[in-house]
Formats: structure tokens, C-alpha cells, sequence
């Protein structure tokens, strides 16, 4: 009992660090004042002038488009690396795979952005959707492989080798055994790639062209001239439409879980 | 393994939705490609009415991309890929861009309002004849302060900085040659000295600095010195105008010694497609009544004379922002001093940084 | 299995690896060799054993040390007790959503927070401890630093203890194993996977951390993706950022090889 009590508090506190900083940007959002700090009076200024911008609209719908693609398409081909990366026999091949693999994660934003517009300019490809796109996939893949690949490996051999004795194809195997048995490191895996894509600012601003912007670099191009609080507006609007959504999600899957574990039951 | 491929065709459903939404806004907008004019400039450094009246003016649609520094979008321009119409860079950048020829030459005969500028503020050393750029919005380097938490103490100076009582209330600009310009500056040599010797004595005179400083920030200074997180920045007086704005116990001065003189201009790079919108564009913020508008909308100085007479007396009369010829006369821009040296100006400024703790 | 599968996986994560890997890593080498002025020269690598950069990269790995450090050791026992709350998948998403927000406003509203007049200090005053500096602070940048690094952290800690069995745990109970016990010598070997993907995801890229060394720090912390940031758009010495990358990279590989050579045997 004591110790479940600790952990409550324990757990408290660190929820209360984790949303203390959006609070504090949630709460200035209504501030009259116009600043981040020195709180005057209770406005809904900076959300109606969220909903007036429509530029600020397309921004967010493109940070989300290439957030929730990004994330889905870096998630496969990283899984699919983690597979291979658990295949290879060889130690010092899969080594050194691992760690081209992580070159991407240890290199400073700027450089990856600069490489990139480089080689972006060799292909004599046109900046804009498509080459953020291709960018955020390119720096999300390596995360997506370091969370699935050590569930990978604590899977017992002897499990796959079961379910081929007892007649399964390979593709049987992919799916019904390895990727239910990893799916915990694949929804890590997601959830951090669409945080990768987010936050981006660096390599977005390299590659991006044609009038093609994302939240991260329509806010940091503000921080010269200070940014206005319709940012925080924004930003406090997305946050709790995503709760909504997560809340949502997760009453609808718990709902459904009974039925589907008999599924897998059978 | 269902569970993983419903939430992944969620996933792409919704990606797709919003594609197509956001295609739905761009065409109802108008947005078509050929008759668009795409403006890079810093964030909110235009007022976005203005924005609007020209696009109803010219039936144009204009595309607002934002850089956050000088470099950055220089790289971006030389590597190419896409089509910047009108961009606003500082003069350095322009040297720099000059020198890589990135730059078209303008054509006056589109450009009548261009004779509403300050001639004091035309034919500058980086862009004689204004062959390639026309100023924006200009301002100094100088230093904001509050008396009021240093007990009624005014600053005039950069020497001033070193004095003793100000342990810990010092917030700097991180920027190489803003800050070992103080040290030169201090010192009486030139903002654009390349003496070795002469930047390595700078250097050292700030290497004492170093007590009183208590950070070294970017755009954030703002936000620090109106909240009274410390008592005294150097600062552009461009940010200098909006902390005032915010907190009124704050002042600036443009250090006795001398100081740098700045200037953010438009130019027409040669990535532009659109050059004939790009000069109506120019034409247009150079309106007088515009420029005035615009001016209010971002608060910095601005160079046309003839919008001067458009905006509040306690604007234009402020010395502070719109310091008379006889100071501009003893500040200094920056010169292009090459790259070597600007190399060198970094490294010490890292050494500077290094110091600390 | 056999061959022809795992070249069925290695295929389009290869062609990623070759196509944003390798050709970024040779761009950068190549641009390594350049001096300031385009001249071919190995002056980059001199420069980088003078003590300025000596030190810096030394401070940057103690700094990428500390932070994973603490970012472990507040996140294991989260995670743990993660797992054993009611809704775990629910608090594991609300972990993770304050890192969708974008870090720059989080950097300020942390600014606002910490500072002199800000919530913490008045409630430090409250307290009675009294108000003090925190910001630009080594503290204060380990802090947001591991704020912004623990659902990294915290994400494979709980895959791994999700698959923990249960019953190895009542087990070392029923042996009469005191919690101490159970936890150093069952509990915390069998989650070693997790933990081990959750240092490297924070190690590696806390190494090349920017950004919030001036936010937060006021640049009292120079890391070396402050410097390789500056080489690369201040300087516009390409030369020199990239050289700093090469050895990034190089301390990179040999960390990889420290913490998992002697692992995978087992």
C-alpha cells in the first residue's frame, strides 16, 4: 500500500513537470497583454485570429500531413531495417549497419539539412512537399529502427521455429508472430518518428520551397520580430484537440480489445 | 498484427484528407502558379494588410516564406530548387551575395518611389548606385538598460559595461562580430579592423568582460530584458524599439564610441520568375503612406523620408530610433572583410564563450 | 531464415542507408577537407586538437553522459510504475504528447517558468527557500535537457517491462528475494534491451544538442552542435562544421561499440 502511494506521487510529479511548460504557454494564450510573461487581462483575441488566418491554417494542416506520413512510412522501412539488421548473420556487418544507422540521430540538424539540400540539388529535384516529405522519412527511419530492433532481438528463436513446424509460410511468420510479438517497439517507434517530424526545424527549412511551410519554421522565423501569442493559441488548440483524439482513440480500442482477444484466442 | 494495419490506414487516411483539404484552401484562394509573386523575408517583417492591399491592387497572389537568419537563407538561394521573388537580407549579406552572383540588377524606371529614401541613407558602401538593393528598414547597435534596477545609474557608453557594479546583469547578443565590435569599439579602433593584434586585444578587454555578462542569447534577449530578468542588453534598436514598447522603464543609447549602423533591404534574387511583380512589389512598400503603415505594423526605423510625414510625431521625433545625421555620420557598417577573417572574428568570439564559467 | 528474405528486407532499407547515409557521410568528408578559403587541406583536423575544441568536445560528452544518466534514472522507476497503473497504454501516450509540442515555445514558456520573476521562484519564496538563479544554469540546462529526452528514454524502458514475465518475478518472491533483490538480480537484467535502446536514443543526440545550450543556458554550455551550427551558418565554414561532424560521428561508432560489443555475445 505504501509503495503504491509512493509511485502515485512519484508518477504525479512527473506529469506536473512534463505539462508544466504547456500549461504556462496555454495560460498566456488568453493574456490581454500580449506577452509571455506580466499576465493583464482574460482575452479570446489570439483565438479568434487563429481561426481568421487561413495561411496559419494551411501551415498546420502541412505540418500534420508530413507529420502523420513521415511517421507511417519511416515506421515501415524501419522495421523492415530492423529485420534485416536482425537477419544479417555477421556480427561486424551488422554492426556497422547499426551504426550507419545512428549517424543520422548523432548528426546536428543543420548538417543533415544542408546534406540534403545538396543532394536534393544533385537530383535536380524541385524543393517543396515532396523533398520534406522524403527528408522527414529519411532522418525518422534510424529512431524507428533503435526502438524495434531490441524487441526483435529478445524474441526467442524457438518461437518462429515452432510456428514453422507447425506449417506456417514465412509471410505467416512476419505476421503473425514477429509483428504482434514487436508491435509494442513499432508503436514507439511511430510515436517517436512523428515527434522527430514535429519538432524539425533545421532540415525542414533547408528543404522546403515553393511556398511549402510547417509550424517549426513559421515559428522560429517569428522569434526575430517575437512571437505572437496566436501561436500559443494555436499551439493550445492542437494540444487539446490531439488529447480529444487520443482520449477517444483509446475508449474505442478498449472497447474493442474484448472481442479481439478472443480473436487471437483462436 | 490488425491492430497495426488499422492504425496505419487511419494514418494515411487522414494524411490524405488533409492533402486534399489543404489543396481545396489553395485554389479557393487562387493560388494557380502563374500568377503568383513569392516574397522570403523574416517572420512578420511585413504588415500582412499591406499584403492583402497589394494583392488587390495587382490581382497578384503573394506566397510569405520566412528565414530566420541571414546565412541560412543565403544557402538556400545559391543551392536553388525554388523560386524566391523578393527577398529582404541585411547589407553584409548582400556583399555576400553580390559576390556570388545572386543578385539581379534592378531597374529604377519601375522603381519611381525610390525618391522618397533618405539620400543619406542611398549609395552605401555596400551597394553603391543601388544597383541591386533598396532599404527596408535600417537601425544601430547600442545598448538597453534599466536604470530603475541599477538604482538610477544611466549608461552612455561601452566602457560603461565594465564597471564593476554590474556583476551578472549583462545579456549579449550571440553574435560574433556584434560583440567583439565592443571590444573594438571600446578600444577606438574600427568596427571593421582586421588587425590581428588589434581583435586579439579586443578580445581580451572582453575576456573582462566576462563577470558582468550573465548570458549570451538570441532573440529571446526580448523577452528577458522586458521581463527584468536582467538589467541591461546590447541590442539592435529594432528589438530596442519593441522592449520599449512592452516595458516603458527601459531605455537604449547609442554608445558614445561609436556603433554599427545596419540595414535590412530588398533585392530581387536570381532565383525570381516573377521579376516584373517583384519590382511592382518593391514600388508598392515604397509608397510613402505604405512605407508609413508598415512602419507602425513593425516598429523598426524606417528609411523613407516622405513616410516620416505620415507617422506620429513621438515616433519620428524619437532620437533614440531616428538619430540625425551628425551620429549615422560616426557609426559604421559592417564591410565585407572576407571570410578568412570573418573565420578569425568567430573563433574568438568561441574562445569568448569558452571563458566562461 | 534463409537468404532470400533477408535481401527482401535489406533492399529498400539499404537504399535508404546508401541514398541519406552514406552519401551525406561522404559529402561531409569530402566538404572536411576544404579550408576556408576551398583549398584542399587537412587544417580542419589541426585546428580541432587545439584545446578550444578538445574541450569543447570533452564537455559535450560529460554533458551527454550526465543527461542520460538522469534521464535513466528517472525514468526507470516512471516506467516502471507505468506498467503497473490501470490505463498504462493511456499515461504511456500522455507521456509522450508534451513532446509534440513544438520545443522552441516549450523553451520559452521554460524561460518564462525558471526565471527570476517566474512560478518557480515565487514558489521557492513561498517555500521559504528563496528565490535564486536558475536560469542559464548548468541545472537548468540538465534539466530541460532531460525534459526533453525522457519519453526517448522512458518509451523502450516500458516496452521491455511490458514483456516481462510475471511469474519469474513471483518467483524470485516466492524464493524469498527482498524487492532489492528481485529487482537487481531478476527485474532489471531482463529489461536491459529497453534500457540499453533508450540511452543510446538519448546519448547519441544529446551529444549534438544545440538550440536550448543558448535558451537555456545562455551559452554557459558550448556543446559541439553549437559550434558545427555556428561553422555551418555563421561562418559559413563548411570546411571545419563538417570536420567536427566527422569526429561526431567517429566518437558516435566507437560508443555504439563500447555498449554493445560485449552485449550481443550473451
Amino acid at each position: 500500500m505504501r509503495k503504491s502511494k509512493l509511485a502515485n506521487i512519484y508518477l504525479a510529479l512527473v506529469f506536473i513537470v512534463l505539462y508544466a511548460p504547456i500549461l504556462y504557454l496555454a495560460y498566456y494564450s488568453f493574456n490581454s497583454g500580449g506577452t509571455m510573461y506580466a499576465f493583464e487581462e482574460f482575452t479570446l483575441e489570439w483565438y479568434y485570429e487563429v481561426f481568421q488566418d487561413t495561411r496559419l491554417l494551411v501551415i498546420l494542416l502541412n505540418t500534420l500531413t508530413i507529420a502523420l506520413l513521415s511517421a507511417a512510412i519511416s515506421t515501415i522501412v524501419g522495421v523492415m531495417g530492423a529485420l534485416a539488421i536482425n537477419n544479417v548473420q555477421r556480427r561486424d556487418f551488422r554492426n556497422a549497419l547499426l551504426t550507419l544507422n545512428n549517424v543520422m540521430i548523432v548528426s546536428p540538424d543543420v548538417i543533415i539539412g544542408a546534406s540534403f539540400l545538396i543532394l536534393f540539388a544533385m537530383l535536380g529535384m524541385r524543393l517543396g512537399f515532396t523533398s520534406v516529405l522524403i527528408a522527414h522519412i529519411a532522418f525518422s527511419v534510424p529512431i524507428v529502427v533503435l526502438m524495434v530492433l531490441p524487441k526483435l532481438q529478445e524474441m526467442s528463436p524457438t518461437l518462429i521455429d515452432a510456428a514453422r513446424d507447425l506449417g506456417a509460410t514465412k509471410w505467416d511468420v512476419l505476421t503473425r508472430v514477429i509483428i504482434p510479438y514487436i508491435s509494442p517497439g513499432i508503436l514507439s517507434g511511430f510515436f517517436m518518428a512523428l515527434t522527430y517530424s514535429l519538432d524539425d526545424f533545421a532540415v525542414t527549412f533547408f528543404v522546403t520551397g515553393s511556398g511549402f511551410t510547417t509550424l517549426s519554421v513559421e515559428i522560429y522565423s517569428l522569434a526575430r520580430r517575437g512571437i505572437s501569442l496566436t501561436i500559443n493559441a494555436l499551439s493550445t488548440l492542437i494540444f487539446l484537440v490531439t488529447l480529444l483524439l487520443v482520449l477517444g482513440y483509446y475508449a474505442i480500442s478498449k472497447q474493442a480489445a474484448r472481442p479481439m482477444r478472443l480473436e487471437v484466442g483462436e | 498484427m490488425k491492430k497495426v494495419v488499422q492504425m496505419f490506414v487511419a494514418v494515411f487516411l487522414v494524411a490524405f484528407i488533409f492533402v486534399y483539404v489543404t489543396a481545396r484552401i489553395n485554389s479557393l484562394q487562387g493560388y494557380s502558379g502563374a500568377n503568383t509573386l513569392t516574397i522570403y523575408n523574416w517572420g512578420d517583417y511585413v504588415d500582412p494588410d499591406l499584403i492583402t492591399a497589394f494583392e488587390e491592387e495587382t490581382g497578384l497572389k503573394v506566397i510569405y516564406q520566412t528565414f530566420e537568419s541571414n546565412e541560412a537563407m543565403l544557402t538556400k538561394i545559391a543551392h536553388g530548387g525554388t523560386s524566391f521573388d523578393v527577398v529582404v537580407p541585411s547589407d553584409y549579406a548582400i556583399n555576400k551575395m553580390r559576390e556570388q552572383g545572386l543578385l539581379l540588377p534592378l531597374d529604377h524606371e519601375l522603381i519611381p518611389n525610390l525618391e522618397h529614401i533618405d539620400p543619406r541613407f542611398l549609395n552605401l558602401s555596400f551597394d553603391e548606385g543601388n544597383k541591386y538593393s533598396i532599404p527596408y528598414f535600417w537601425g544601430t547597435l547600442g545598448i538597453i538598460y534599466n536604470s530603475e534596477m541599477l538604482g538610477g545609474k544611466e549608461l552612455e557608453s561601452w566602457e560603461d559595461l565594465w564597471d564593476d557594479s554590474l556583476r551578472n546583469q549583462i545579456i549579449l547578443v550571440d553574435s560574433a562580430r556584434e560583440v567583439i565590435g565592443i571590444g573594438l569599439d571600446s578600444l577606438g579602433y574600427s568596427l571593421n579592423d582586421t588587425d590581428p593584434d588589434h581583435l586579439r586585444e579586443a578580445h581580451d578587454k572582453l575576456k573582462e568582460l566576462i563577470p558582468n555578462v550573465k548570458a549570451i542569447v538570441g532573440d529571446e534577449l526580448k523577452m528577458l530584458l522586458a521581463n527584468e530578468e536582467a538589467a541591461i542588453g546590447v541590442v539592435w534598436s529594432g528589438d530596442a524599439a519593441l522592449i520599449i514598447e512592452e516595458n516603458p522603464k527601459l531605455n537604449y543609447v547609442i554608445p558614445a564610441e561609436g556603433s554599427n549602423v545596419w540595414f535590412d533591404n530588398i533585392v530581387i534574387p536570381t532565383t525570381a520568375t516573377n521579376i516584373e511583380g517583384a519590382h511592382m512589389f518593391i514600388n508598392f512598400v515604397l509608397d510613402p503612406e505604405n512605407a508609413a503603415i508598415n512602419t507602425e505594423y513593425v516598429g523598426y526605423s524606417t528609411p523613407n523620408r516622405a513616410a516620416l510625414e505620415y507617422l506620429p510625431e513621438e515616433i519620428v521625433s524619437d532620437e533614440r530610433f531616428y538619430p540625425g545625421p551628425e551620429i549615422t555620420d560616426q557609426l559604421e557598417l559592417y564591410e565585407n572583410l572576407g571570410k578568412r577573417m570573418l573565420a578569425y572574428y568567430n573563433e574568438l568570439f568561441l574562445e569568448f564563450k569558452m571563458h566562461r564559467k | 531464415m534463409d537468404n532470400r528474405t533477408r535481401n527482401m528486407y535489406l533492399i529498400p532499407y539499404g537504399l535508404w542507408i546508401i541514398l541519406f547515409v552514406v552519401v551525406p557521410i561522404v559529402l561531409v568528408g569530402y566538404y572536411s577537407l576544404f579550408d576556408i578559403d576551398g583549398q584542399l587541406s587537412i587544417v580542419n583536423y589541426k585546428r580541432f586538437f587545439s584545446p578550444v575544441y578538445l574541450g569543447m568536445t570533452l564537455r559535450s560528452f560529460w554533458y551527454a553522459f550526465l543527461i542520460t544518466v538522469v534521464s535513466l534514472g528517472i525514468a526507470y522507476p516512471c516506467a516502471y510504475w507505468l506498467t503497473k497503473t490501470k490505463h498504462k497504454q493511456l499515461w504511456l501516450l500522455l507521456i509522450v504528447m508534451p513532446s509534440w509540442m513544438n520545443l522552441l515555445l516549450k523553451a520559452y514558456a521554460f524561460i518564462g517558468l525558471l526565471g527570476t520573476y517566474g512560478p518557480v521562484n515565487s514558489f521557492l519564496n513561498v517555500v521559504g527557500v528563496g528565490a535564486r538563479q536558475i536560469l542559464f544554469t548548468d541545472f537548468s540546462f540538465i534539466f530541460v535537457a532531460v525534459y526533453i529526452f525522457i519519453p526517448f528514454m522512458i518509451l523502450p524502458i516500458f516496452g521491455a517491462l511490458e514483456e516481462l514475465n510475471p511469474s519469474l518475478v513471483d518467483a524470485a518472491y516466492d524464493l524469498g528475494a527482498s524487492p532489492w533483490t528481485t529487482f537487481r538480480r531478476v527485474i532489471f537484467p531482463l529489461t536491459i534491451s529497453g534500457v540499453q535502446a533508450g540511452c543510446q536514443a538519448v546519448f547519441i543526440p544529446a551529444l549534438s544538442l544545440f538550440m536550448i545550450t543558448r535558451l537555456i543556458a545562455g551559452n554557459r554550455v558550448i556543446t559541439l552542435g553549437t559550434a558545427i551550427e555556428q561553422h555551418f551558418l555563421v561562418t559559413q565554414d563548411w570546411g571545419m562544421g563538417s570536420a567536427l561532424a566527422v569526429f561526431l560521428i567517429i566518437a558516435m561508432g566507437l560508443t555504439m561499440w563500447i555498449t554493445t560489443g560485449g552485449k550481443r555475445v550473451s
